[in-house]
């Protein structure tokens, strides 16, 4: 979605307003992995004085911003492959160390972008199903290894389709992981008992959430999303 | 002691044949070993099996060997990248074989296969595409997909720094598979921008051991991209 997209449907929020409603749940003290795509945009965000670090699965504990004009080090790129920076007591870890980060319980948090989330906390996000091959990376091994998994993401497809099912049709990147869910309309909580409606966008009704929606939504206690101008 | 420089590039690479597996280290760009791939280019082997995170960037490095046809199969976390167009090519005309393995998976079956483990039970990937097939184990209630090791007769690793026992350090997150790789061969061969002398690497930094490493080039001055020198 553009920013031109998003002046003619103005209930939509922006890529930087969803970064920011996930940074806000991003709690101090915690390690967290950004997918590739709109969760890199999340760093910004962070409210002031809050020590969250970063993890790159390509071996960078302590991943900070891109670096300023002249700074620039070409052997230091974030998954994206975008250059990026170390902060101050940030380390270097070898593939199997970043992925026994991973795997082994270390990451409080990922954020990941995805295709299709189910009722159940199932996530796709490496395949779409018409295609015979993706592109895996690490999605598989950070998916099932952290501690909670946010996905942040467009609420429907570009054609208007949900992308939050009742039941998974696309291929699996990791079963039941999903924790809560970051939408250009809302924020939705996974939980044992199903799908409950958070929060939403300024000026959207649980309602309008629920209509592209492909899950039955608990809207019993909903919250309006206070954005930033 | 063994001498293990080798002073030339078609020295370095003299023992790659026909047919072999082979290792080629790095994320995106860095830690990939340009020179050791160009060198095998030069060799005009046939039919080998390259495991590798991309499958190449732009037209030089692994883009070069999948270009000249040396490479009959891909064992790869994420193929389907705009710059990697040349594999995209080449798999579209049915050229080349290509095995998907998620990222924290490839990396640890190279690290058993140099650890002389017969393989390791990882939750990643259990009940998805990418584990059809393989056994799975119940530990403790959870799930674990069986994976077996990936050992090569062949790595191609990219360092900062050696010294004439082979030990070796790295240079920021141009680490990535490079030192499990290095483990993982028959034979190891280094690239490395710069040679010190014996005693020069504090024992305590140095990242792999020399051990594990067979023969060593040196390029120069440190580059991401020979191009780009």
């Amino acid at each position: 979605m553009s920013e031109t997209s998003n002046l003619l449907t103005p209930h939509l929020m922006t890529r930087d307003q969803i970064a920011a409603c996930v940074a806000a749940d991003l709690e101090d003290n915690w390690l967290v992995n950004l997918g590739i795509g709109m969760p890199t945009l999340i760093p910004s965000f962070i409210p002031q004085g809050r020590d969250v670090m970063f993890h790159s699965e390509n071996g960078v504990v302590g991943m900070g911003p891109p670096p300023a004009p002249g700074e620039e080090e070409q052997d230091l790129v974030s998954a994206g492959k975008g250059l990026v920076t170390l902060i101050p007591g940030g380390a270097y870890v070898h593939h199997t160390d970043s992925f026994a980060i991973a795997r082994g319980g270390r990451l409080d948090c990922a954020v990941l972008g995805a295709f299709q989330v189910a009722g159940n906390g199932d996530l796709c996000n490496w395949r779409l199903p018409h295609q015979k091959s993706g592109s895996v990376g690490g999605a598989m091994d950070i998916a099932a290894g952290a501690k909670r998994v946010f996905v942040m993401m467009t609420h429907t497809t570009r054609e208007g389709d949900a992308k939050i099912v009742a039941e998974r049709s696309y291929p699996l990147t990791a079963g039941g992981v999903v924790r809560k869910i970051y939408t250009d309309m809302a924020v939705i909580a996974v939980t044992t008992n199903g799908l409950v409606l958070e929060a939403v966008a300024p000026g959207l009704t649980a309602e309008d959430v629920q209509a592209v929606t492909g899950a039955p939504l608990d809207t019993a206690n909903v919250a309006t999303i206070a954005v930033a101008a | 002691m063994k001498n293990k420089r080798a002073d030339t590039l078609e020295d370095a690479v003299d023992q790659v044949q026909d047919g072999a597996t082979v290792l080629v280290a790095g994320f995106g760009e860095p830690g990939v070993p340009e020179f050791l791939i160009d060198g095998v280019c030069d060799r005009g082997v046939r039919g080998l099996t390259v495991v590798s995170n991309n499958a190449g960037t732009g037209r030089s490095g692994l883009a070069r060997l999948l270009g000249e046809g040396c490479i009959s199969k891909l064992i790869c976390t994420f193929p389907w990248a705009k710059e990697s167009f040349v594999f995209k090519e080449l798999y579209d005309a049915g050229k080349i074989e290509l095995e998907i393995v998620p990222q924290g998976t490839l990396a640890e079956r190279m690290r058993t296969a140099g650890a002389g483990l017969g393989g390791f039970l990882t939750p990643t990937a259990v009940g998805t595409d990418l584990a059809e097939g393989k056994p799975v184990h119940n530990i403790d209630g959870r799930d674990y997909v069986l994976e077996l090791p990936l050992r090569a007769d062949i790595a191609l690793v990219k360092a900062y720094k050696v010294d004439p026992r082979g030990n070796l350090i790295f240079h920021k997150a141009a680490r990535n598979f490079n030192p499990i790789m290095a483990m993982a061969a028959d034979y190891t061969i280094v690239e490395a921008a710069e040679e010190v002398a014996l005693g020069a690497l504090d024992p305590e930094v140095i990242v792999t051991a020399g051990v594990f490493v067979d023969r060593y080039y040196i390029t120069g001055p440190y580059a991401i991209g020979k191009e780009k020198q």
